[in-house]
């Protein structure tokens, strides 16, 4: 990798581009304000960079779903990826911290939820459970760094409070989640048909499993490309069925739903929602299940990759057409994101991969696969000698 | 709620004179934003507009629900809910997060777009007069009966005189009564409200308990979900220490 490092690559002009964009439209957004900033209004509050705090959290879902997996349920299978999907959580809500407190009106006072409670509020919630949750993923992620540095003692308190903080972390997730639906419950006339209901935020809890479980399969790939090291097929293979039993609850839920509250005429009227929901449900739903059934495909490489890529686009579109396209019509007024709105995402988009690519260089977060078999065996044998001397 | 302080419009007696526009501005030191005050619009520096519609004129402003949905959305409780009526916001406590303008049933919040640090904006139901035994400015301003103040309970019990004793001449409905679980400012109109501009999409029900229903069970997710994840995570741990035995005492044997 450091061969090339003065080559001007694609990837590098465009980072540059990128970067020149998000600082100068920082500079707009900080000394302008939001109204010369964004395209946001009376009308239209909320936009592309609130979506995009949804599609994040979203996308980092996999932080605690693998977890949970690797380390409650103890499937050492996906322990492997345990790593991953802890740092993309932890950098995806470094990012959504970040997008969170630019999108504020006031960002010196972000701090005021810490004094200023009102536990009525879901976005007090939300505020609380993504800073714990945030806590907890240093805490889960910290192993890796203190290897690297040898702090044995620190490692040890470190490890032996995980469990407990893996559970916890596990609860948060679910109600922040989930809470990102709740937001909109309590604005039925605004939110168009199709995407309001009372199940909001089980909708959110259900669909962001798939899209985290997507974008650790997407990493994969990135990182294949990047450092030429592939995760285990089976892993993939097992990722896929994840993905595509998650999919299935989803589209039962959301028909069912449609259908049993009377819903279905929407399905079929001439409206752009209409088309904005279709295409949600095809690229969403319809394409990825297709592939991950195919016999051909499913234990694929790049059939699951690309199953992967159309879930977390579905997703993206899901979230962006409740927080966008389900509010156009109740506030009279469309919405399209400002240069400055898609120029300081961009930047962040990139700051959160090059900050993944790093931390992956730097550390050991693709632990390889015989090492990592190794490891268990060697502390299986040591839990299996000391528990002999127990008994004896 | 009976001593409570609020508004009753009465569309039918509203002849379009802009006197609660004007009052308003002077009132709030708010500046001139449109010279013919018709074609003006709420925005952070108009609390109270005058919309005409053909013959009949219709007023928006703050409704100041008696559950409001700003005080219960807002995560810095920068909204809150006065005794004597108005809902009141604290430029101090609000970090900017525009959930209240969201979330408000009625669309009313604005907020102050070309600021370095913007403040929501909206009718304060004159509270500095109303704490001092006056009407509010637009009410005391009105040169017929159509801007009413007073204590809520009187409004209603008004609004329904009005309605009785005039047969035909109301459409049968007080808009903010029951809607959005009951509002401080009250309309009654000759026509259906959605043809002055009414919301009719907003529920009968406070809108805070729509939020509540999720809210609620959260101490029922942490607990049940705390002790299966715990309950898991031994059983998961135990299980997989008793295989591995299993498997090496086979293998001993076999040996």
């Amino acid at each position: 990798m450091k061969k090339d490092f003065g080559k001007i690559t694609f990837w590098k002009s465009i980072s540059v581009i990128i970067a020149v964009i998000g600082l100068f439209s920082f500079y707009i957004r900080f000394s302008k304000g939001l109204g010369s900033s964004t395209h946001l209004s009376d009308f239209v509050p909320w936009g592309l960079w609130i979506g995009f705090d949804f599609i994040g959290v979203g996308l980092a879902a996999a932080g605690f779903t693998i977890a949970a997996t690797a380390h409650i349920f103890h499937n050492h299978k996906y322990e492997s990826i345990a790593r991953p999907a802890i740092l993309t959580a932890f950098i995806g809500y470094m990012m959504v911290v970040a997008l969170l407190v630019i999108d504020l009106g006031k960002p010196e006072n972000f701090w005021h939820p810490l004094i200023m409670w009102n536990i009525h509020s879901v976005m007090f919630e939300i505020t609380v459970c993504v800073m714990c949750y945030s806590t907890i993923l240093s805490i889960e992620f910290a192993p890796v760094i203190l290897e690297k540095y040898n702090f044995p003692r620190l490692l040890k308190f470190i490890k032996s409070i995980t469990p407990g903080a893996i559970i916890l972390g596990v609860l948060f997730s679910t109600l922040h989640q989930s809470s990102f639906g709740s937001l909109y419950l309590i604005v039925p006339g605004k939110v168009y048909p199709l995407w309001y209901s009372s199940f909001l935020p089980v909708h959110f809890f259900i669909s962001c499993i798939a899209a985290g479980l997507a974008m650790i399969i997407f990493e994969a790939y990135l990182c294949a490309r990047a450092f030429g090291q592939g995760l285990n097929i089976r892993i993939l293979s097992g990722l896929g069925k994840g993905i595509l039993i998650v999919l299935c609850i989803e589209f039962v839920f959301k028909f069912v739903e449609i259908f049993t509250v009377g819903k279905a005429p929407l399905l079929f009227i001439n409206a752009s929602e209409t088309y904005f929901f279709w295409l949600e449900i095809l690229i969403g739903f319809v394409f990825p299940v297709w592939i991950l059934t195919n016999p051909k495909y499913k234990v694929n490489r790049t059939g699951i990759y690309f199953a992967a890529i159309l879930t977390i686009s579905g997703f993206m579109l899901n979230r962006m057409n409740v927080c966008i396209t389900s509010l156009v019509r109740s506030s009279g007024q469309s919405y399209s994101p400002s240069f400055e709105e898609i120029g300081i995402t961009l930047f962040l988009v990139m700051a959160a991969m090059i900050a993944f690519k790093v931390v992956v260089e730097k550390f050991d977060v693709f632990e390889p696969e015989e090492a990592l078999q190794e490891e268990n065996k060697i502390a299986e044998n040591g839990e299996m000698v000391l528990q002999k001397q127990h008994v004896n | 709620m009976n001593e409570q302080m609020g508004l009753l419009f009465d569309a039918s007696e509203c002849i379009g004179c802009g006197s609660c526009y004007e009052a308003c501005k002077a009132e709030n030191k708010l500046p001139v934003t449109n010279k013919d005050f018709l074609k003006d619009h709420l925005s952070d520096k108009t609390y109270t507009v005058v919309e005409q519609y053909g013959d009949l004129y219709a007023r928006k402003m703050c409704m100041h629900c008696a559950e409001p949905t700003c005080v219960s959305v807002c995560p810095v409780g920068a909204f809150t809910k006065t005794k004597l009526g108005p809902v009141l916001y604290d430029e101090n406590k609000c970090i900017g997060c525009r959930y209240c303008m969201q979330a408000c049933p009625h669309s009313m919040p604005r907020y102050e777009w070309g600021s370095t640090s913007p403040r929501v904006k909206k009718c304060v139901l004159c509270h500095h007069r109303l704490e001092k035994g006056q009407l509010t400015a637009c009410a005391e301003a009105c040169p017929v009966e159509a801007t009413l103040c007073g204590k809520v309970t009187d409004l209603v019990a008004e609004a329904k005189r009005r309605i009785k004793e005039n047969p035909g001449k109301y459409y049968p409905h007080i808009y903010g009564l029951e809607e959005a679980g009951g509002s401080n400012v009250m309309v009654i109109s000759p026509v259906p409200f959605e043809q002055l501009g009414y919301s009719s999409k907003v529920p009968k029900q406070a809108m805070p308990d729509f939020t509540m229903q999720a809210m609620e069970k959260i101490p029922s997710v942490v607990s049940v979900g705390g002790i299966f994840l715990t309950g898991m995570y031994w059983l998961t741990k135990r299980k997989n220490k008793i295989a591995r035995e299993d498997n090496e005492n086979g293998e001993g044997k076999r040996k």
